[in-house]
């Protein structure tokens, strides 16, 4: 076929679904369970990102004959001289053509038992806000160093977007392993390299989540360590990327706080229902129904549980849990369920229920609930307060205006907020800060937020918040900023 | 009241997860527009969308209109499917004639042998949209369906002509959507983007969704054309040297009569269709006649005895 030009199909092509990925793999799970895995890549073309997804989606039989052939036909068309499965991921031709904005596309591949959902995001500096958005769903990232260069700066802006939104499993894809002669001494000292840009990334960032990391020697042209294990690196005795994107943990994305506190034996999980739409039907079948629907946000909840409502600060207990006309024991992280509670409660859109572990001892009133971050990490009520502080990645291509109205999205609230102060913003070459001479608005001029920017502010919103930190809830510890003359999307932040 | 189910659920299954996301999405749109309305085609994406929407608001009804743009170009069997389910799951069905627009001469037919009145559409839909004050229009599109597709937003920002910006797309991060727009502009909503077309497969045989006998393999009179199987209609010409037989076939998709061709099959249960869309080496685009379609493909498909 032609596309062996350009990318060398694996040794065993798959014949359908059932294909032979099972078979080679050894310790793959043998259960009909069937997961979904959300992940990015990041790196340039030139780290061989397109290769790597093409590859990725020929070899799991992502790719039809006739995107194939569609391909064959742009690349003669373009006057290449061999297929660019390139072409399949770079989306669309008037795109690459009228060189316009390169935007986040979202590609699907599965395997038996898993079912892929791929962020496929431009990694030049000029689209950190691509990745920032592609990685926000992700529980995996895959960043791509090539082997001659080693770390480098964009390797190091991908790190610091991948810490900041927390996404547990960072797979280094060291590649073109073959230019380096599959060189074991260059793999190691890259994946030194990056061990030590991590904790630098860490230590100087806020992020308290725990990162797994992976690193996988590959030539992603050649096929090796991509889906099937390389001949040509018998030193090497880890997984390569398809098996790990097949057994990593799927859950962490959802509520990092529910799976890394279970892991810990800690009882306490950050029970979180933010409150979407009142069900009532009032129909003769249903006349008094009063459900709320929603999606759980982490933590698990059963009939009976204790809960308290946000801001109302009313307590009472769950009487049932519905997913349509089934009555589930219990709702765990991302369901979409249905609650009615056992008291008559003036509940709307934009309230949280939360799980209400301390109803059994004094507890304060909420209002007062105000502690500083290390004790409120053994709390599970959320913080409410009409003051936080975000990081926030700046969309917009207008810079951030202090006092300007914006409008803020927090799960299903809305509310107006103006930024109060810039404290820094972080230089995208070095990683870090540059501080406002004295961390106020109007003192200091010298700081613009502009496009891509991140940078750490303070906002100050109209009603009240309920909120988790980030690094202990992604959806409680998240917002929007809208603005509210020309409706655009301006930035997203994480509450730290 | 509501039936006492206590199955074990299962967690975490991509189903389950995709059914979710598709429920948050109807719900919150739900609540940011003022009159949204669901596109029904007629076709099994459209016929999902309608029960995650059933699923989404239970035991209420579904909060909005079904709105189905009628080409007057259609399988007869997709109409009287529509009815039916229009009255099983109680919601309002209104229709947008392009044959209306035609006759006021608000659009122009295209010339030809099978005439394509897709991009006729469009129009009848804007006018619609504008004449009911929909502010939001639910779709069936799904990210896998074709490259453009795959960079659709959720929430998809539509300006006062109906027109989508690629360039100025709003970034969607996490779930938070936002809905926001001035008078006149409206969105279009995908809450299946997520889903492929194996998994809107998997999903209408796990929550047992009827559909149009038309996609499952049954003997129809077609003409074979560019390698495409058009069905027999009065609304089809044959070329010279053309003629009808009968083939056992079903179809991938639905759309026009004029446009939509079928594949040979013997997939007569969804078993059996799920069987044959996982092996399928073409999208299921590739069966629409106006799309370039590969004639290795089925000459491959051929070889390899396809049904």
């Amino acid at each position: 076929m032609k596309q062996k030009e350009y990318i060398e199909p694996s040794p065993v092509r798959h014949t359908g679904t059932e294909s032979a990925i099972a078979a080679q793999a050894p310790h793959y799970k043998k259960t009909h369970q069937v997961d979904l895995l959300r992940f990015i890549t990041a790196g340039s073309v030139d780290d061989g990102k397109s290769t790597l997804i093409g590859r990725l989606m020929y070899d799991t039989k992502s790719i039809f004959e006739d995107q194939l052939k569609a391909i064959e036909a742009s690349s003669k068309k373009r006057g290449d001289a061999q297929v660019d499965l390139a072409l399949l991921t770079d989306g669309l031709k008037a795109e690459r053509e009228q060189g316009i904005t390169i935007d986040v596309a979202y590609r699907y591949f599965s395997t038996p038992n898993r079912k892929f959902i791929m962020a496929d995001t431009p990694g030049h500096i000029e689209y950190t806000r691509n990745m920032f958005t592609g990685a926000s769903t992700a529980d995996a990232v895959i960043i791509l160093i090539d082997a001659r260069h080693g770390v480098i700066e964009q390797t190091r802006r991908h790190t610091f977007i991948a810490t900041l939104l927390g996404i547990r499993h960072i797979i280094v894809a060291i590649n073109k392993m073959d230019l380096v002669d599959f060189d074991q001494k260059i793999f190691e000292k890259i994946k030194e390299e990056y061990q030590t840009l991590i904790a630098s990334t860490l230590s100087g960032s806020t992020s308290k989540n725990k990162h797994e990391l992976h690193f996988i020697p590959i030539s992603a042209l050649r096929g090796d360590n991509v889906v099937d294990i390389s001949k040509h690196t018998p030193w090497y005795k880890g997984d390569t990327i398809l098996e790990t994107l097949e057994n990593v943990d799927v859950h962490s994305g959802v509520n990092v706080n529910q799976h890394s506190l279970a892991a810990d034996a800690n009882p306490v999980s950050l029970g979180r229902f933010p409150v979407q739409r009142v069900i009532r039907p009032q129909s003769a079948e249903f006349p008094d129904f009063r459900g709320y629907a929603g999606r759980v946000e982490g933590g698990v909840f059963r009939p009976g549980d204790s809960v308290v409502i946000f801001p109302s600060d009313q307590k009472t207990r769950i009487d049932k849990i519905y997913k349509y006309k089934n009555e589930p024991t219990e709702a765990v992280s991302s369901d979409s369920i249905v609650m009615t509670l056992v008291d008559d409660i003036d509940i709307s859109r934009g309230d949280m229920i939360v799980q209400d572990y301390l109803q059994k001892s004094a507890r304060q009133p909420i209002h007062q609930i105000h502690q500083p971050i290390h004790q409120y990490a053994y709390q599970s009520l959320p913080q409410v307060s009409n003051e936080l502080n975000v990081l926030v990645n700046w969309f917009s291509a207008t810079n951030l205006q202090i006092d300007r109205l914006y409008i803020l999205r927090h799960t299903t609230l809305e509310t107006k907020a103006v930024v109060k102060s810039i404290e820094y913003k972080i230089d995208i070459q070095t990683l870090t800060p540059i501080h406002t001479m004295e961390n106020r608005v109007g003192t200091d001029i010298d700081v613009k937020i502009g496009k891509n920017d991140i940078a750490r502010i303070q906002i100050k919103t109209a009603k009240p918040l309920y909120f988790d930190l980030f690094s202990q809830n992604k959806v409680t510890g998240s917002i929007l900023l809208i603005d509210s003359y020309t409706n655009e999307t301006v930035a997203a932040g994480v509450v730290v | 009241m509501i039936s006492q189910n206590h199955m074990t659920q299962k967690h975490n299954n991509h189903l389950d997860q995709l059914e979710s996301e598709a429920i948050f999405i109807f719900r919150e749109a739900v609540e940011q527009f003022e009159n949204p309305v669901l596109l029904f085609s007629g076709g099994k994406d459209s016929i999902t969308l309608v029960h995650l929407a059933h699923k989404a608001f239970y035991p209420a009804k579904i909060p909005f209109s079904l709105l189905h743009i009628d080409t007057g170009h259609n399988f007869t069997e997709t109409l009287d499917f529509r009815d039916e389910l229009v009255k099983k799951y109680g919601v309002d069905l209104e229709v947008g004639y392009v044959q209306d627009l035609i006759d006021r001469g608000v659009v122009q037919e295209e010339k030809g042998i099978n005439p394509s009145r897709n991009g006729l559409q469009s129009a009848t839909l804007l006018e619609k949209l504008s004449q009911k004050k929909y502010d939001a229009a639910f779709g069936g599109g799904r990210r896998d369906e074709e490259k453009a597709r795959a960079k659709e937003r959720f929430f998809s920002h539509r300006d006062e002509f109906g027109q989508w910006d690629p360039k100025n797309q709003r970034p969607e991060v996490w779930n938070l959507f936002n809905g926001k727009k001035a008078p006149g502009e409206s969105f279009r909503v995908f809450p299946i983007s997520n889903l492929t077309e194996t998994d809107v497969w998997e999903y209408i045989q796990r929550e047992k969704i009827d559909l149009p006998s038309l996609y499952f393999a049954h003997e129809r009179s077609v003409v074979e054309r560019d390698g495409t199987l058009l069905a027999e209609s009065s609304y089809n010409t044959l070329l010279p040297g053309e003629s009808y037989e009968k083939r056992r076939i079903r179809y991938r998709t639905l759309g026009c009569v004029t446009i939509t061709g079928a594949v040979e099959s013997d997939a007569d249960t969804i078993d059996k269709v799920i069987e044959e869309v996982r092996s399928s080496k073409v999208t299921e685009r590739g069966t629409r006649a106006d799309d370039a379609r590969s004639e290795v493909a089925m000459e491959e498909r051929k070889k390899q005895g396809y049904f």
